[in-house]
C-alpha cells in the first residue's frame, strides 16, 4: 500500500469522529493526547470545547447526549485526565447515557513502567464502562472507535472508553469507515417476544386498577417511544407515573399524569403504586428510590416489565411478564395487539380507580406554607417554571433538595428537556451538563437548577461557558446548607447538623463577575419574577443567587425502609414526626 | 407471583435463611481479548457473587474464543442474575447453566505431593493406585501424584493423603461439558 493512503492514528481519530457525525468534543489537552490536539487544530468539522476539569467534559457529554439523543464525546489525557473522568463515566453507566471517552495513554513501550502520567485506564474504568479498549495497533484503531460508538448507542446505552497510547497516535495505519461494523459477541435483542406481548395484553385487559410506571428507558428509546407511550395512555386511559429519569416522556399537563413517584414522589403516584392490580413498568428498573420497602412494594399487583437489559428483569422485584425489548418496539407491539383485539378496560372499575386517585390528589401533597418575607424554594421553582414554560427551555440540576423540588414543581411537557443525575446522584453534574446542552442547542434557554453546595463542585466550568459564549443560566437555590444532608440528619441523627452548613459561601454575584459573566441576586418574593425575567433576558451566562428559606425540607417523603403508603406529608409534619420517622433498621439504609 | 408472596425479597432486609443456596456450573464462551477475564472477575467481586472455581483457556484459536467454566453458589435468583450479568457483557458470546440444563461432566486435575518414608509411603502408593492416580515424579522420600476426576473425588483423595505426609496440592479447577449430542453455541 502506498504511503499516502495511510493516516496517522491521530488523523484516524478525527476522521472516525467526523464519519460518526460528531459535531462537538468536550476535552482537555495533555502530553499523551497532543497528536490528537494537533489534528483538531488542522480541521474544522469537529468542534472542540475546552473544559476546565475533565469531570466537566464527561458531564457536558452527558448533557449533550441526553438532550439530543446522540452520543456524547469527551477527550482527556492519560493519568489524571483519565482518572478525573471516572465520576462522569459511572454517572453515565448508572443512567444509561451513551458516551464515548477517548483517552491518551503513555507510549506502548512505557506501559507498566510507572511512566509519568501513566495509569491503568482500562483497569480503572472497567467497572464503570459498558466496554473499554486499549488500542495497541494503529490498524485496529478505526474499527475500535466505530465499535465503541456502536456499543455506546445500541442496546442499553452506556459509556465506553478508547485508550490510545501516544505512539499509536503517531503511527501510520489504514482507515476503515463505520459501515458494516458488527460486534459478533454483542447483539442486543430489541424486538419483543410475541407471546409475552399477548400475555401482557391479556393481563392489562382484565385489570381493574392498572398503572403505568415509566422510566429513563422511554427517553433513551427516542422520540418515537414517547409518542407511542402517549398514544397508549390516550387509548387505554391508564394512569401514569414516572421515575426521575423518565420525566417528560408523558406530558405533565396530560390527563392521566400522577407526577413522579418514589422517595420524593407525589402521594397519589405512590399510593397508586401501592394499590394497583396491574403494573406496567416501561423502561424503568425498580430502583430502591422507587420501590421503598420491597416486601411491601405494590403487594397485590401483577407486574409487566419492559426492559432492553435482561439483567434488569427480576433483579430486585419479581415480575410476572418480562418483555425484553426496546421500549418503542414493545409499545408498538402492545398498541397493535390492543387495537387488533379492540380491548376496552372495564369502565366501572377504571372509573372507581380514578376516583380513588382523585381523592389522593386532593391531599395536595406538594403544598407548602407560603411566606411573604422569604422566598420558599418551592415557590422559586414554581415561578421559574411559570416564566419559562412557553419558551424553548432545557433544565439540568445538581443533586439534593433543589433537584427534588425541580422534579416536583417544574412541569415537563416533552422528553429530552430534563437532564439530572439520577442513579449516581452526582453533585456538580448540572452546571457542566447545562454547558453541554447549550452547545447542542445554542438558541435555547438552558437553566441549571442548582444548590449552593453542589454548584461549587464544578463551578469552574462557568469559565467554559464564558469562553464559548454559551449563555447558560445557573439558578442557585441558595439555602446555605447541604439541604438534603441536613434533612437526613434531622430525620436520623437527632438534628445534629454535622458539617452540613455551607460556611464561607462565595459572593456568587461577584464570582460571576470575576469570571466575566453576570451575577444576580434576589431574596424577596415580591422581586423574584422581575429578577428571573432579568436572568432570562441577559444575553450571556448568568449566576443567579436565589436566597431561599434556609430550613425548608423536601416533602412528601417515603422514609427509608418504609412502604409507599407510609409517606410523610410536608404540611403536617411536626419536628417529632421527623425525628421518629425512621426506625433503627431504616437508619442503616442510604 | 407478587413480591408479597415471595417472602421479603427486600434489597434491604434480605432473609437469607429462607432461601436455599445452590451450586451451579456455568459455561461461558467469550472473545479471547485482553481484559475479558478481569471484567468477569470484576463482576463477581463488584456484585458480591461467589466463585468456587474458575478455569479458562482459549478453545478455538482461529476464532480467538475462550471458554470459561465457573462454579458458583447462590440462591436461584442470584444464579439467574449472574447469568444475565455475564450474558450482557459485550465480549461474551453465550452463557449456559450446565447444572440447570441437566446432565454434564465435570472434571478436575490435581497434582499432589506426598513426602514420607516406610509404611506411610507404601500406603500412599497403594491408595494412589486405588484412585487411579499416576505417579509422575518420585524421589526416595516423595511422590507426586497426578489425579483427574470429579472435585469430590479429589477432595477425598487429599483428605486420605493428609495423615500420610501430604505437603502440597495444585488443582486446576473444574472443566465441564454437557453429555450427549448437545453443543454449546457461541
Amino acid at each position: 500500500m502506498a504511503d499516502e493512503e495511510l493516516m496517522t492514528g491521530a488523523e484516524i481519530v478525527l476522521r472516525a469522529l467526523a464519519d460518526q457525525g460528531v459535531a462537538h468534543v468536550f476535552g482537555y489537552p495533555g502530553g499523551a493526547v497532543l497528536p490528537i490536539y494537533d489534528e483538531f487544530f488542522q480541521q474544522e468539522k469537529v468542534k472542540h470545547i475546552l473544559v476546565r476539569h475533565e469531570q466537566g467534559a464527561t458531564h457536558m457529554a452527558e448533557g449533550y447526549a441526553r438532550s439530543t439523543g446522540k452520543c456524547g464525546v469527551a477527550l482527556a489525557t492519560s493519568g489524571p485526565g483519565a482518572t478525573n473522568c471516572v465520576t462522569g463515566l459511572t454517572d453515565a453507566m448508572l443512567d444509561s447515557i451513551p458516551m464515548v471517552l477517548i483517552t491518551g495513554q503513555v507510549p506502548t513501550h512505557l506501559i507498566g513502567m510507572d511512566a509519568f502520567q501513566e495509569c491503568d485506564t482500562v483497569g480503572i474504568t472497567r467497572p464503570c464502562t459498558k466496554q473499554n479498549w486499549l488500542v495497541k495497533n494503529v490498524n485496529d484503531l478505526a474499527r475500535i472507535i466505530h465499535e465503541a460508538f456502536y456499543v455506546a448507542m445500541t442496546g442499553r446505552p452506556g459509556p465506553v472508553v478508547v485508550d490510545i497510547p501516544k505512539d499509536v497516535q503517531f503511527a501510520k495505519g489504514k482507515y476503515t469507515g463505520p459501515e458494516g461494523v458488527i460486534v459478533k459477541s454483542y447483539q442486543p435483542k430489541t424486538a419483543p417476544n410475541v407471546t409475552a406481548i399477548e400475555a401482557a395484553i391479556d393481563l392489562i385487559s382484565k385489570a381493574k386498577r392498572p398503572l403505568l410506571y415509566t422510566g429513563g428507558g422511554v427517553i433513551n428509546s427516542g422520540l418515537e417511544a414517547s409518542k407511542l407511550l402517549r398514544e397508549f395512555v390516550a387509548l387505554s386511559g391508564i394512569p401514569i407515573t414516572s421515575t426521575l429519569m423518565g420525566l417528560g416522556a408523558y406530558p405533565a399537563s396530560g390527563k392521566e399524569w400522577l407526577g413522579m413517584l418514589g422517595m420524593h414522589g407525589t402521594y397519589e403516584a405512590n399510593m397508586a403504586m401501592h394499590d394497583c392490580d396491574v403494573m406496567i413498568n416501561v423502561g424503568a428498573r425498580f430502583d430502591d428510590r422507587i420501590t421503598g420497602r420491597l416486601d411491601a412494594f405494590a403487594p397485590n399487583s401483577k407486574k409487566i416489565h419492559i426492559d432492553i437489559d435482561p439483567s434488569s428483569i427480576n433483579k430486585t422485584v419479581k415480575v410476572d411478564i418480562p418483555i425484553v425489548a426496546d421500549v418503542k418496539q414493545a409499545l408498538a407491539a402492545l398498541l397493535a395487539e390492543w387495537k387488533k383485539r379492540g380491548v376496552k378496560l372495564d369502565a366501572v372499575s377504571l372509573d372507581s380507580w380514578k376516583r380513588k386517585i382523585d381523592q389522593w390528589k386532593s391531599v395536595d401533597c406538594l403544598k407548602y406554607k407560603p411566606n411573604r418575607d422569604v422566598i420558599m424554594p418551592q415557590y422559586a421553582i414554581q415561578r421559574l417554571y411559570e416564566l419559562t414554560k412557553t419558551r424553548d427551555t432545557y433544565i439540568t440540576t445538581e443533586v439534593g433538595q433543589h433537584q427534588m423540588w425541580a422534579a416536583q414543581f417544574y412541569r415537563f411537557e416533552e422528553p429530552n428537556r430534563w437532564m439530572t443525575s439520577g442513579g449516581l446522584g452526582t453533585m456538580g453534574y448540572g452546571l457542566p451538563a447545562a454547558v453541554g446542552v447549550q452547545a447542542a442547542h445554542p438558541k435555547s434557554l438552558v437553566i441549571d437548577i442548582a444548590g449552593d453546595a453542589s454548584v461549587q463542585m464544578t463551578m469552574q466550568e462557568f469559565s467554559t461557558a464564558i469562553q464559548y459564549r454559551l449563555p447558560v443560566k445557573i439558578f442557585i437555590v441558595n439555602n446555605h446548607y447541604m439541604g438534603m444532608v441536613r434533612q437526613w440528619q434531622q430525620l436520623l441523627h437527632g438534628n445534629r447538623l454535622s458539617e452540613s452548613y455551607s460556611d464561607a459561601l462565595p459572593d456568587f454575584v461577584k464570582l460571576a463577575e470575576a469570571y466575566g459573566g453576570t451575577g444576580l441576586r434576589c431574596s424577596k418574593p415580591a422581586e423574584l419574577d422581575a429578577a428571573i425575567m432579568q436572568m432570562i433576558n441577559t444575553p450571556g451566562p448568568v449566576l443567579f443567587d436565589c436566597e431561599v428559606a434556609n430550613l425548608a425540607n423536601c416533602f412528601p417523603m417515603i422514609p427509608s425502609g418504609k412502604a409507599h403508603n407510609e409517606m410523610l406529608l410536608g404540611a403536617d409534619v411536626s419536628d417529632e414526626d421527623v425525628g421518629s420517622a425512621i426506625d433503627a433498621r431504616g437508619k442503616q439504609l442510604v | 407471583m407478587s413480591a408479597h408472596q415471595q417472602g421479603t425479597g427486600s434489597a434491604y432486609f434480605i432473609d437469607t435463611k429462607k432461601q436455599e443456596i445452590e451450586t451451579h456450573t456455568l459455561a461461558v464462551i467469550a472473545e479471547n481479548q485482553p481484559g475479558v477475564l478481569a471484567r468477569i472477575i470484576g463482576l463477581f467481586a463488584g456484585r458480591g457473587y461467589n466463585i468456587d472455581s474458575l478455569t479458562v483457556s482459549e478453545t478455538e484459536h482461529e476464532k480467538h474464543v475462550s471458554r470459561f467454566t465457573i462454579v458458583t453458589t447462590g440462591t436461584a435468583a442470584v444464579i439467574t442474575q449472574i447469568k444475565a450479568q455475564l450474558d450482557r457483557m459485550v465480549p461474551v458470546h453465550s452463557v449456559a447453566d450446565l447444572t440447570a440444563e441437566g446432565n454434564f461432566l465435570a472434571r478436575e486435575l490435581a497434582l499432589v505431593k506426598v513426602n514420607g518414608l516406610g509404611d506411610k509411603r507404601i500406603e500412599a502408593l497403594r491408595l494412589g493406585d486405588a484412585f487411579r492416580a499416576r505417579v509422575v515424579d518420585a524421589s526416595v522420600e516423595s511422590f507426586v501424584f497426578e489425579l483427574t476426576g470429579k472435585p469430590d473425588k479429589i477432595d477425598q483423595f487429599i483428605s486420605l493423603m493428609m495423615p500420610l505426609g501430604l505437603v502440597e496440592v495444585s488443582r486446576t479447577g473444574v472443566a465441564a461439558i454437557s453429555r450427549g449430542i448437545e453443543v454449546l453455541k457461541d
